[in-house]
């Protein structure tokens, strides 16, 4: 049914770090390496060693400069996939109920057997969080890797998206928004997660920590500030080496 | 957005077709016979047309009749559901009128709200979308119903009254492109506010997250020159309403003129349509 749910029992969703993400794309791969090959169809490539490639994606990384008034400016590593929104416009669009919210853990998912690949739902998402699958005629995207996060033939340490398990930066958390105390709400509320394009009206339950404010770095003139560090220390070298220098400065 | 034909053609020939029906249903024939077996065929053959290239859009077309499961919130599903009830309740009326000479008024009363519904509907489906900020306004659904009434009316010969309403929905069409320039700004939506970090400085995309192309950038991200744009719509305009209407005011007589200026305001829709879609903006088109 498309109809959304008034409330989820649970809101299961990711804490993205903006300060710590470094821009690797291991959650991409990691992502895509899961999902082609477990919950529905495989996410294709075509033409992969042609000379247009193009693939399924349910995670990308945008890298963004940004300029301040005043200060430095920063480099962003921004990894975006869907916000399994509380008040999905992707899900009430869909003509076939392919689309839904669960009502117990708010994940937004499609039911691949019901989707006709009308596309309208990707149109609907102001996130660009949904792609056609070009061989399968489905919709694909983010199932905040349902069939890892409940599944006990694994082991516990794996039962998280598989994105936030290979982040090595530890840029991504996983987590419940609805307990106040889970390790998501309280990150989001220290470090002032914020939504995306809350314009667009759609509640995501993903939250984004933005980067922290640089350190002002007074220079001096002096661009490396490692530099006094890096004095040498003796100012008479002995040694083979020292006299092999030596040697070869006379010739 | 990217334009493609099979949702143009559908867009046309459905609006033309249950433009049609919403006249026919409502009484409006013509006085000889076999031309009202040829207005019936017509209506049928457009709407039929339109849908079933709808079908070619779709990644999974086998799969269709699941989706008049969610009329309750989706607009797409209820194109679908007042689309064949059109038909359907249609037919006995058809039926009646050319072969039984009978009028079945109260179905033709029905078949004609559903035809209307039907238009209000396909228009909605691009009109609820916030995340495009042209489609979202009352003037999508109002040119819809407009264009395809104005096709109807052209068709039964209703001269005056098809001048009227081509020649009004090509000057609102005027009004809307230029509306619909400002509306992307003034939907907030920027990448500042996309990406969060508006309030650090201004934003700029460094490097994309894909060096190829990808579904969204083909299928949401869609430039045409501006140049090319203006160009495309004034001959949208004259040809979609103003000539035509000119022709049925003053050469209503004219039988080669009359199809001449119905091809006209065929090509003309067409390019308003291409220009409908093409030109519009889709905010994900801001994360790139
Ligand atoms: S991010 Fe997009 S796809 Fe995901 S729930 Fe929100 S609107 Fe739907
Ligand atoms: S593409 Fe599939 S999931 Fe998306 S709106 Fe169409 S039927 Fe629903
Ligand atoms: S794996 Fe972590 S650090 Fe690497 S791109 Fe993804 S979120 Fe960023």
């Amino acid at each position: 049914m498309t109809e959304l749910p008034s409330t989820t029992h649970k809101k299961l969703g990711l804490v993205i770090d903006l300060d710590t993400c470094v821009g690797c794309h291991a959650c991409v791969i990691n992502c895509k390496e899961w999902n082609t090959s477990h919950y529905g169809a495989p996410l294709s490539d075509i033409e992969a060693y042609g000379e247009n490639p193009v693939g399924t994606f349910l995670n990308r990384i945008h890298t963004y400069e940004v300029t301040p008034v005043q200060g430095l400016t920063q480099t962003v590593h921004f990894p975006k996939s869907c916000l399994h929104c509380e008040d999905a416009p992707c899900v009430t669009v869909c003509p076939t109920g392919a689309s839904y919210k669960r009502s117990e853990d708010g994940i937004v998912l499609v039911n691949e057997d019901d989707c006709i690949g009308c596309g309208l739902c990707a149109w609907a998402c102001p996130y660009g969080a949904r792609e056609m699958d070009a061989a399968e005629g489905v919709m694909k995207k983010c199932t905040l890797c349902v069939d890892r996060i409940y599944n006990e033939n694994i082991p516990e340490e794996d039962r998280e998206p598989a994105c936030v398990r290979t982040c090595p930066a530890n840029a991504r958390h996983f987590g419940d928004f609805s307990d106040p105390d889970s390790n998501v709400s309280k990150l989001s509320k220290e470090r002032g997660g914020i939504d995306l394009m809350p314009e667009q009206l759609t509640k995501p339950v993903n939250k984004y920590l933005p980067p922290r404010a640089k350190a002002e770095i007074s220079t001096d003139g002096e661009i490396d500030v490692l530099s006094p560090f890096l004095e040498p220390i003796a100012s008479e070298t002995t040694g083979f080496l020292s006299w092999l220098d030596k040697a070869l400065d006379k010739i | 957005m990217h334009p493609a034909p099979s949702v143009i053609i559908f867009t046309i020939f459905s609006g033309l077709g249950f433009g049609l029906f919403f006249l026919l249903g409502l009484g409006f024939f013509l006085a000889d016979y076999w031309l009202n077996f040829v207005l019936f065929f017509l209506a049928y053959g457009f709407s039929i047309i339109g849908l079933l290239s709808s079908l070619f859009h779709l990644g999974n077309p086998q799969r269709f009749l699941k989706a008049f499961s969610q009329w309750r919130t989706s607009w797409l599903s209820r194109e679908g559901v007042f689309s064949t009830s059109t038909l359907i309740i249609m037919a006995p009326f058809a039926i009646g009128k050319i072969f039984l000479d009978k009028e079945f008024v109260i179905l033709g009363i029905v078949g004609s709200v559903l035809a209307i519904l039907t238009i209000f509907c396909t228009a909605m489906i691009y009109a609820q979308l916030r995340t495009v900020p042209r489609w979202n306004s009352f003037l999508t659904p109002v040119l819809f119903v407009l264009y395809s009434l104005g096709g109807g009316t052209f068709l039964i010969n209703e001269g005056r009254l098809a001048a009227f309403i081509l020649i009004l929905s090509s000057l609102l069409q005027v009004y809307a492109w230029l509306n619909g320039d400002q509306l992307f700004k003034k939907a907030v939506s920027n990448v500042e506010s996309a990406t969060g970090l508006g309030n650090i400085g201004k934003v700029r995309l460094l490097e994309g997250p894909h060096t190829g192309t990808n579904y969204l950038l083909k299928e949401m991200v869609y430039i045409v020159g501006r140049k090319h744009r203006i160009r495309l719509r004034i001959i949208g305009f004259i040809l979609v309403g103003l000539l035509p209407g000119l022709i049925l005011l003053l050469f209503n007589f004219n039988l080669l003129l009359l199809i001449l200026a119905f091809l006209m305001h065929l090509i003309g829709i067409s390019l308003i349509r291409w220009l409908f879609f093409a030109e519009a903006e889709h905010v994900v088109g801001l994360y790139y």
